[in-house]
Protein backbone atom coordinates (compact mmCIF):
# COMPACT_ATOMS: atom_id res chain seq x y z
CA UNK A 1 0.00 0.00 0.00
CA UNK A 2 2.41 2.89 1.54
CA UNK A 3 5.36 1.15 0.15
CA UNK A 4 6.50 4.11 -1.73
CA UNK A 5 9.89 5.96 -1.10
CA UNK A 6 10.65 4.96 2.38
CA UNK A 7 13.42 7.90 3.75
CA UNK A 8 14.74 7.33 6.46
CA UNK A 9 13.52 9.36 9.36
CA UNK A 10 16.41 11.71 9.48
CA UNK A 11 15.81 13.12 6.13
CA UNK A 12 14.18 15.90 6.05
CA UNK A 13 11.35 15.36 3.01
CA UNK A 14 9.11 18.61 1.31
CA UNK A 15 5.65 16.57 1.96
CA UNK A 16 4.71 13.67 3.51
CA UNK A 17 1.42 12.18 2.12
CA UNK A 18 -0.51 10.07 4.14
CA UNK A 19 -2.41 8.37 1.15
CA UNK A 20 -5.63 7.11 3.12
CA UNK A 21 -5.95 9.76 5.88
CA UNK A 22 -5.46 12.95 6.36
CA UNK A 23 -2.80 13.58 9.40
CA UNK A 24 -5.45 15.50 10.99
CA UNK A 25 -7.72 12.88 11.83
CA UNK A 26 -5.08 10.73 13.45
CA UNK A 27 -3.17 13.47 15.77
CA UNK A 28 -3.74 14.35 18.94
CA UNK A 29 -4.89 18.18 19.82
CA UNK A 30 -1.70 19.98 21.22
CA UNK A 31 -0.47 23.28 22.04
CA UNK A 32 3.03 22.28 20.82
CA UNK A 33 4.34 26.07 21.66
CA UNK A 34 6.46 28.38 22.79
CA UNK A 35 6.05 29.80 26.55
CA UNK A 36 7.85 31.90 28.68
CA UNK A 37 7.96 33.84 31.99
CA UNK A 38 10.32 36.43 33.54
CA UNK A 39 10.15 37.74 37.11
CA UNK A 40 11.02 41.47 37.45
CA UNK A 41 11.11 43.71 40.84
CA UNK A 42 7.38 43.63 41.51
CA UNK A 43 5.95 40.89 39.21
CA UNK A 44 5.91 39.13 36.68
CA UNK A 45 5.63 39.00 32.69
CA UNK A 46 4.34 36.30 30.87
CA UNK A 47 4.35 35.40 27.33
CA UNK A 48 2.78 32.56 24.42
CA UNK A 49 2.26 32.21 20.80
CA UNK A 50 -1.34 31.77 20.20
CA UNK A 51 -0.66 28.42 17.42
CA UNK A 52 -2.73 24.76 18.52
CA UNK A 53 -2.10 22.17 15.91
CA UNK A 54 -3.42 18.81 15.43
CA UNK A 55 -0.93 17.13 13.33
CA UNK A 56 -0.11 19.95 10.46
CA UNK A 57 -3.46 21.58 10.87
CA UNK A 58 -3.71 24.57 12.99
CA UNK A 59 -7.07 24.00 14.66
CA UNK A 60 -6.17 27.48 16.62
CA UNK A 61 -4.28 30.13 15.06
CA UNK A 62 -5.25 32.73 18.11
CA UNK A 63 -5.81 30.59 21.29
CA UNK A 64 -4.79 32.04 24.79
CA UNK A 65 -2.51 29.66 26.29
CA UNK A 66 -2.15 31.91 29.52
CA UNK A 67 -4.82 30.93 31.74
CA UNK A 68 -6.18 32.51 34.98
CA UNK A 69 -5.94 30.21 37.93
CA UNK A 70 -6.97 33.24 40.79
CA UNK A 71 -6.41 36.63 40.79
CA UNK A 72 -3.00 37.22 40.32
CA UNK A 73 -1.88 33.75 39.58
CA UNK A 74 -1.68 32.55 36.06
CA UNK A 75 -0.38 29.34 34.05
CA UNK A 76 1.06 29.01 30.97
CA UNK A 77 0.20 25.85 29.13
CA UNK A 78 2.41 23.63 26.55
CA UNK A 79 1.73 19.91 25.49
CA UNK A 80 -1.50 18.04 24.55
CA UNK A 81 -4.17 21.24 25.10
CA UNK A 82 -6.87 18.16 26.70
CA UNK A 83 -4.24 17.49 29.39
CA UNK A 84 -3.51 21.23 30.26
CA UNK A 85 -7.04 22.84 29.86
CA UNK A 86 -8.26 19.79 32.76
CA UNK A 87 -5.07 20.24 34.92
CA UNK A 88 -5.45 23.92 34.86
CA UNK A 89 -9.29 23.37 35.99
CA UNK A 90 -8.94 21.07 38.43
CA UNK A 91 -6.28 23.34 40.09
CA UNK A 92 -8.26 26.41 39.70
CA UNK A 93 -11.16 24.76 41.68
CA UNK A 94 -8.42 23.70 44.25
CA UNK A 95 -6.83 26.71 44.81
CA UNK A 96 -10.53 28.53 44.91
CA UNK A 97 -11.29 26.18 47.63
CA UNK A 98 -7.88 26.69 49.76
CA UNK A 99 -8.25 30.51 48.76
CA UNK A 100 -11.83 30.40 50.86
CA UNK A 101 -10.63 28.34 53.81
CA UNK A 102 -7.65 30.57 54.17
CA UNK A 103 -9.72 33.61 53.72
CA UNK A 104 -6.80 35.22 51.64
CA UNK A 105 -5.01 35.48 48.63
CA UNK A 106 -3.14 31.86 47.98
CA UNK A 107 0.34 31.65 47.05
CA UNK A 108 1.73 31.22 43.88
CA UNK A 109 4.37 28.64 45.78
CA UNK A 110 0.94 26.77 46.66
CA UNK A 111 -0.66 27.35 43.32
CA UNK A 112 2.68 25.86 41.72
CA UNK A 113 2.69 22.54 43.90
CA UNK A 114 -0.76 22.17 43.16
CA UNK A 115 0.00 21.43 39.51
CA UNK A 116 3.36 19.25 40.67
CA UNK A 117 1.28 16.98 42.89
CA UNK A 118 -1.54 16.59 39.70
CA UNK A 119 1.64 16.55 37.35
CA UNK A 120 3.47 13.99 39.12
CA UNK A 121 0.99 11.59 40.18
CA UNK A 122 -0.58 11.12 36.75
CA UNK A 123 3.04 11.21 34.56
CA UNK A 124 2.01 8.43 33.00
CA UNK A 125 -0.70 9.57 31.24
CA UNK A 126 -0.25 13.72 30.81
CA UNK A 127 1.81 15.54 28.48
CA UNK A 128 2.00 18.86 30.11
CA UNK A 129 4.05 21.72 30.52
CA UNK A 130 3.19 24.22 32.73
CA UNK A 131 4.72 26.95 33.75
CA UNK A 132 3.14 29.01 37.14
CA UNK A 133 3.87 32.92 37.87
CA UNK A 134 1.94 35.56 39.61
CA UNK A 135 2.17 38.22 42.64
CA UNK A 136 1.87 37.66 46.06
CA UNK A 137 2.41 39.48 49.36
CA UNK A 138 4.63 37.05 50.36
CA UNK A 139 7.34 36.53 48.22
CA UNK A 140 6.51 39.20 45.08
CA UNK A 141 6.57 37.93 41.51
CA UNK A 142 7.68 34.56 41.24
CA UNK A 143 7.59 32.22 38.30
CA UNK A 144 7.42 27.55 38.98
CA UNK A 145 8.37 25.68 36.52
CA UNK A 146 6.66 21.99 36.38
CA UNK A 147 8.12 20.40 32.76
CA UNK A 148 6.76 17.06 31.79
CA UNK A 149 7.21 14.42 34.41
CA UNK A 150 5.80 16.57 37.45
CA UNK A 151 9.45 18.39 38.44
CA UNK A 152 8.62 22.07 40.24
CA UNK A 153 11.50 24.16 40.77
CA UNK A 154 10.98 28.35 40.79
CA UNK A 155 13.45 30.09 38.32
CA UNK A 156 13.81 34.06 37.64
CA UNK A 157 13.36 33.16 33.69
CA UNK A 158 11.63 30.36 32.42
CA UNK A 159 10.56 28.59 28.85
CA UNK A 160 8.75 26.17 28.02
CA UNK A 161 7.03 24.42 25.06
CA UNK A 162 8.59 22.59 21.58
CA UNK A 163 10.01 26.31 20.64
CA UNK A 164 11.59 26.87 23.80
CA UNK A 165 15.05 24.96 22.61
CA UNK A 166 15.55 27.37 20.25
CA UNK A 167 15.31 30.37 22.49
CA UNK A 168 18.16 28.78 25.51
CA UNK A 169 20.67 30.88 23.87
CA UNK A 170 18.94 33.62 23.69
CA UNK A 171 17.20 34.15 26.65
CA UNK A 172 20.80 32.58 28.46
CA UNK A 173 23.26 35.54 27.07
CA UNK A 174 20.17 38.72 27.06
CA UNK A 175 18.45 37.72 30.79
CA UNK A 176 20.53 40.27 33.48
CA UNK A 177 18.89 40.46 36.93
CA UNK A 178 17.28 43.81 37.80
CA UNK A 179 15.15 44.67 34.98
CA UNK A 180 12.11 46.91 34.67
CA UNK A 181 8.68 46.05 33.32
CA UNK A 182 8.77 47.48 29.91
CA UNK A 183 12.68 45.68 29.58
CA UNK A 184 11.27 42.45 30.50
CA UNK A 185 7.96 42.93 28.44
CA UNK A 186 10.28 43.79 25.31
CA UNK A 187 12.98 40.40 26.08
CA UNK A 188 9.72 37.99 26.16
CA UNK A 189 8.38 39.50 22.85
CA UNK A 190 11.66 39.22 21.43
CA UNK A 191 12.80 35.53 22.81
CA UNK A 192 8.73 34.32 21.15
CA UNK A 193 9.36 36.12 17.85
CA UNK A 194 12.81 33.99 17.40
CA UNK A 195 11.14 30.95 18.72
CA UNK A 196 8.08 30.91 16.34
CA UNK A 197 10.42 31.69 13.37
CA UNK A 198 11.93 28.67 13.92
CA UNK A 199 9.15 26.27 15.40
CA UNK A 200 6.69 25.04 12.99
CA UNK A 201 4.58 24.18 16.14
CA UNK A 202 4.55 27.81 17.78
CA UNK A 203 3.29 31.17 15.86
CA UNK A 204 0.16 33.57 15.11
CA UNK A 205 -0.13 36.19 17.77
CA UNK A 206 2.19 36.94 20.94
CA UNK A 207 0.10 37.30 23.93
CA UNK A 208 1.48 38.87 26.92
CA UNK A 209 -0.07 39.62 30.49
CA UNK A 210 1.93 41.55 33.03
CA UNK A 211 0.60 40.77 37.06
CA UNK A 212 1.57 42.89 39.61
CA UNK A 213 -0.22 43.79 43.02
CA UNK A 214 -2.06 45.97 40.87
CA UNK A 215 -3.52 43.27 38.70
CA UNK A 216 -3.13 41.99 35.91
CA UNK A 217 -2.59 43.95 31.94
CA UNK A 218 -3.07 42.15 29.17
CA UNK A 219 -1.68 43.17 25.57
CA UNK A 220 -1.44 40.96 22.33
CA UNK A 221 1.31 41.53 19.47
CA UNK A 222 -0.25 41.50 16.31
CA UNK A 223 1.90 39.13 13.42
CA UNK A 224 2.77 42.50 11.59
CA UNK A 225 3.93 43.83 14.57
CA UNK A 226 6.86 41.63 16.12
CA UNK A 227 10.07 43.19 16.38
CA UNK A 228 12.11 42.15 13.37
CA UNK A 229 15.63 40.78 12.93
CA UNK A 230 17.67 41.24 9.64
CA UNK A 231 18.00 37.33 9.19
CA UNK A 232 14.38 36.89 9.91
CA UNK B 1 10.11 13.09 28.72
CA UNK B 2 10.53 12.96 24.78
CA UNK B 3 14.11 12.09 23.41
CA UNK B 4 15.19 14.04 21.40
CA UNK B 5 16.31 12.69 18.67
CA UNK B 6 19.97 13.71 18.23
CA UNK B 7 22.64 12.32 16.03
CA UNK B 8 24.54 10.81 19.39
CA UNK B 9 21.87 7.93 18.96
CA UNK B 10 23.95 6.42 16.20
CA UNK B 11 26.80 3.81 15.81
CA UNK B 12 29.62 4.01 18.09
CA UNK B 13 31.59 7.36 18.32
CA UNK B 14 29.57 10.36 17.10
CA UNK B 15 30.65 14.01 17.60
CA UNK B 16 27.14 14.95 19.23
CA UNK B 17 28.29 18.61 18.52
CA UNK B 18 27.65 22.26 17.93
CA UNK B 19 29.33 23.64 14.72
CA UNK B 20 29.13 26.84 12.81
CA UNK B 21 30.40 29.25 10.82
CA UNK B 22 29.96 32.88 9.53
CA UNK B 23 31.00 34.89 6.90
CA UNK B 24 32.10 38.24 7.83
CA UNK B 25 33.68 41.55 5.95
CA UNK B 26 36.94 39.39 4.19
CA UNK B 27 36.47 36.30 5.44
CA UNK B 28 34.74 33.18 7.07
CA UNK B 29 35.16 32.12 10.41
CA UNK B 30 34.73 28.11 11.01
CA UNK B 31 33.89 27.06 14.69
CA UNK B 32 33.14 24.07 16.62
CA UNK B 33 32.94 22.11 20.31
CA UNK B 34 35.42 19.60 21.25
CA UNK B 35 33.36 17.03 22.21
CA UNK B 36 33.00 13.63 21.35
CA UNK B 37 30.35 11.15 22.88
CA UNK B 38 29.41 7.59 22.87
CA UNK B 39 25.38 7.48 23.35
CA UNK B 40 24.92 10.46 25.54
CA UNK B 41 27.00 9.69 28.65
CA UNK B 42 30.26 8.64 27.99
CA UNK B 43 32.41 11.54 26.48
CA UNK B 44 35.23 9.24 24.73
CA UNK B 45 37.14 12.62 23.77
CA UNK B 46 37.20 16.30 25.56
CA UNK B 47 39.44 18.17 22.71
CA UNK B 48 38.82 16.08 19.35
CA UNK B 49 39.23 18.43 16.61
CA UNK B 50 36.40 18.70 14.22
CA UNK B 51 37.82 21.46 11.95
CA UNK B 52 39.13 19.44 8.68
CA UNK B 53 41.11 21.27 6.50
CA UNK B 54 40.49 19.88 3.08
CA UNK B 55 42.63 22.30 1.51
CA UNK B 56 44.47 25.30 2.25
CA UNK B 57 41.53 27.82 2.55
CA UNK B 58 39.38 25.49 2.70
CA UNK B 59 37.89 23.71 5.86
CA UNK B 60 35.10 21.27 6.98
CA UNK B 61 33.37 20.76 10.39
CA UNK B 62 31.47 17.59 10.66
CA UNK B 63 28.48 16.65 12.53
CA UNK B 64 27.09 13.36 13.13
CA UNK B 65 29.03 9.64 12.99
CA UNK B 66 32.79 10.46 13.34
CA UNK B 67 34.02 7.44 11.47
CA UNK B 68 31.69 8.53 8.28
CA UNK B 69 32.73 11.88 8.49
CA UNK B 70 36.52 10.90 8.76
CA UNK B 71 35.95 8.73 5.97
CA UNK B 72 34.24 11.54 3.87
CA UNK B 73 36.34 14.23 4.30
CA UNK B 74 39.38 11.72 3.76
CA UNK B 75 37.58 11.04 0.02
CA UNK B 76 37.05 14.51 -0.25
CA UNK B 77 40.14 15.90 0.36
CA UNK B 78 42.00 13.61 -2.03
CA UNK B 79 38.96 14.36 -5.32
CA UNK B 80 39.90 17.61 -4.13
CA UNK B 81 43.44 17.54 -4.25
CA UNK B 82 43.71 15.34 -7.77
CA UNK B 83 40.70 18.22 -9.14
CA UNK B 84 43.46 21.14 -7.51
CA UNK B 85 45.85 19.61 -9.74
CA UNK B 86 44.11 18.72 -12.77
CA UNK B 87 42.92 22.47 -13.12
CA UNK B 88 46.29 23.87 -11.80
CA UNK B 89 44.72 26.14 -10.05
CA UNK B 90 43.39 26.60 -6.45
CA UNK B 91 40.27 24.54 -5.90
CA UNK B 92 36.50 26.64 -6.15
CA UNK B 93 35.31 26.25 -2.37
CA UNK B 94 31.93 25.14 -4.29
CA UNK B 95 33.66 22.28 -5.20
CA UNK B 96 35.08 21.12 -1.95
CA UNK B 97 31.15 21.28 -1.20
CA UNK B 98 29.98 19.77 -4.56
CA UNK B 99 32.23 16.57 -4.01
CA UNK B 100 30.80 16.14 -0.15
CA UNK B 101 27.36 16.64 -1.41
CA UNK B 102 27.99 13.97 -4.05
CA UNK B 103 29.44 11.39 -1.69
CA UNK B 104 26.99 11.86 0.99
CA UNK B 105 24.08 11.79 -1.69
CA UNK B 106 25.32 8.69 -3.31
CA UNK B 107 25.60 6.59 -0.01
CA UNK B 108 22.91 8.31 1.42
CA UNK B 109 21.30 4.99 3.24
CA UNK B 110 24.73 3.87 4.92
CA UNK B 111 25.83 7.54 6.11
CA UNK B 112 24.87 9.69 8.92
CA UNK B 113 26.94 12.76 9.06
CA UNK B 114 26.67 16.76 7.97
CA UNK B 115 29.37 19.38 6.72
CA UNK B 116 29.25 22.85 6.79
CA UNK B 117 32.57 23.62 4.18
CA UNK B 118 33.92 26.95 4.59
CA UNK B 119 36.42 29.02 2.71
CA UNK B 120 37.58 31.49 0.83
CA UNK B 121 38.72 31.34 -3.02
CA UNK B 122 39.68 34.04 -5.53
CA UNK B 123 36.08 33.85 -7.62
CA UNK B 124 33.88 34.41 -5.44
CA UNK B 125 35.67 35.45 -2.23
CA UNK B 126 34.56 33.83 1.45
CA UNK B 127 31.61 31.48 0.99
CA UNK B 128 29.84 29.01 3.82
CA UNK B 129 27.92 25.81 2.23
CA UNK B 130 26.00 23.21 4.53
CA UNK B 131 25.80 19.54 2.83
CA UNK B 132 22.97 18.21 5.14
CA UNK B 133 22.36 14.44 5.94
CA UNK B 134 20.55 13.14 2.84
CA UNK B 135 22.65 15.71 0.09
CA UNK B 136 21.01 18.86 0.04
CA UNK B 137 23.37 21.51 -0.64
CA UNK B 138 22.66 25.41 0.22
CA UNK B 139 25.02 28.58 0.25
CA UNK B 140 24.09 30.71 3.86
CA UNK B 141 25.75 33.61 4.64
CA UNK B 142 25.54 31.83 8.17
CA UNK B 143 24.80 28.37 9.14
CA UNK B 144 24.98 26.36 12.46
CA UNK B 145 24.44 22.57 12.94
CA UNK B 146 24.87 19.54 15.55
CA UNK B 147 22.82 18.41 17.99
CA UNK B 148 23.97 22.15 20.12
CA UNK B 149 22.84 23.94 17.16
CA UNK B 150 18.93 23.82 18.13
CA UNK B 151 19.12 26.10 21.49
CA UNK B 152 21.02 29.30 19.77
CA UNK B 153 18.99 29.33 16.70
CA UNK B 154 17.30 32.38 18.11
CA UNK B 155 20.29 33.73 19.37
CA UNK B 156 22.05 33.47 15.82
CA UNK B 157 18.53 34.76 14.69
CA UNK B 158 18.92 37.85 16.98
CA UNK B 159 22.44 38.65 16.72
CA UNK B 160 23.74 37.92 13.05
CA UNK B 161 24.51 41.36 11.17
CA UNK B 162 26.26 40.80 7.54
CA UNK B 163 29.77 41.95 7.09
CA UNK B 164 30.78 42.27 10.65
CA UNK B 165 33.94 42.79 11.24
CA UNK B 166 36.63 40.48 12.31
CA UNK B 167 36.80 41.17 16.17
CA UNK B 168 32.38 41.23 15.57
CA UNK B 169 32.58 37.69 14.04
CA UNK B 170 34.71 36.12 16.41
CA UNK B 171 32.99 37.63 19.71
CA UNK B 172 29.54 36.20 17.85
CA UNK B 173 30.95 32.65 16.99
CA UNK B 174 32.52 32.34 21.11
CA UNK B 175 29.23 33.22 22.15
CA UNK B 176 27.21 31.12 20.28
CA UNK B 177 29.44 28.63 20.62
CA UNK B 178 29.41 28.85 24.55
CA UNK B 179 25.81 29.12 24.88
CA UNK B 180 25.30 26.00 23.28
CA UNK B 181 27.89 23.77 25.12
CA UNK B 182 26.05 25.22 28.37
CA UNK B 183 22.45 23.80 27.45
CA UNK B 184 23.62 20.71 25.37
CA UNK B 185 25.02 17.74 27.19
CA UNK B 186 27.03 16.08 24.80
CA UNK B 187 28.81 19.41 23.55
CA UNK B 188 31.61 20.60 25.33
CA UNK B 189 35.55 20.94 26.39
CA UNK B 190 37.26 23.93 24.24
CA UNK B 191 36.02 26.33 21.24
CA UNK B 192 37.90 25.59 18.13
CA UNK B 193 37.73 28.77 15.90
CA UNK B 194 39.45 28.91 12.54
CA UNK B 195 39.43 32.41 10.43
CA UNK B 196 40.32 32.12 6.94
CA UNK B 197 40.92 34.94 4.45
CA UNK B 198 42.90 35.91 1.61
CA UNK B 199 46.38 36.21 3.35
CA UNK B 200 46.01 32.84 5.22
CA UNK B 201 44.27 30.98 8.02
CA UNK B 202 44.42 31.28 12.00
CA UNK B 203 43.27 28.89 14.57
CA UNK B 204 42.13 29.76 17.52
CA UNK B 205 41.49 27.78 20.76
CA UNK B 206 39.69 29.45 23.37
CA UNK B 207 39.97 26.65 26.46
CA UNK B 208 36.83 26.32 28.69
CA UNK B 209 37.33 28.91 31.54
CA UNK B 210 38.53 31.35 29.01
CA UNK B 211 34.34 31.54 27.48
CA UNK B 212 32.31 34.35 28.46
CA UNK B 213 29.75 32.75 31.58
CA UNK B 214 26.30 34.28 31.73
CA UNK B 215 23.35 34.96 33.95
CA UNK B 216 23.61 31.92 36.09
CA UNK B 217 27.01 30.54 35.53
Amino acid sequence: MATALQFPANVSTLNNYNDLYPDWTQREVSTGTTIMAVEFDGGVVIGADSRTTTGAYIANRVTDKLTPIHDRIFCCRSGSAADTQAIADAVTYQLGFHSIELDEAPLIQTAASLFRDMCYRYREELMAGIIVAGWDKRRGGQVYTVPVGGMMTRQPVSVGGSGSSYIYGYVDSNYKTGMTKEECLKFTAEALTLAMERDGSSGGVVRLAVISEQGVERQVILGNQLPKFSTV
Amino acid sequence: MEKQHSYSQVKGVSTGTTILAVKFNGGVIIGSDSRASMGESYVSSKTINKLIQVHDRIFCCIAGSLADAQAVTKMAKFQLSFHSIQMESPPLVKAAASIMRELCYSNKEELQAGFITAGWDRKKGPQIYVVSLGGMLLSQPFTIGGSGSTYIYGYVDAKFKPDMSLEEAKQFSINALALAMGRDNVSGGVVHLVVITEPGVKHIVVPGDKLPKFHDE
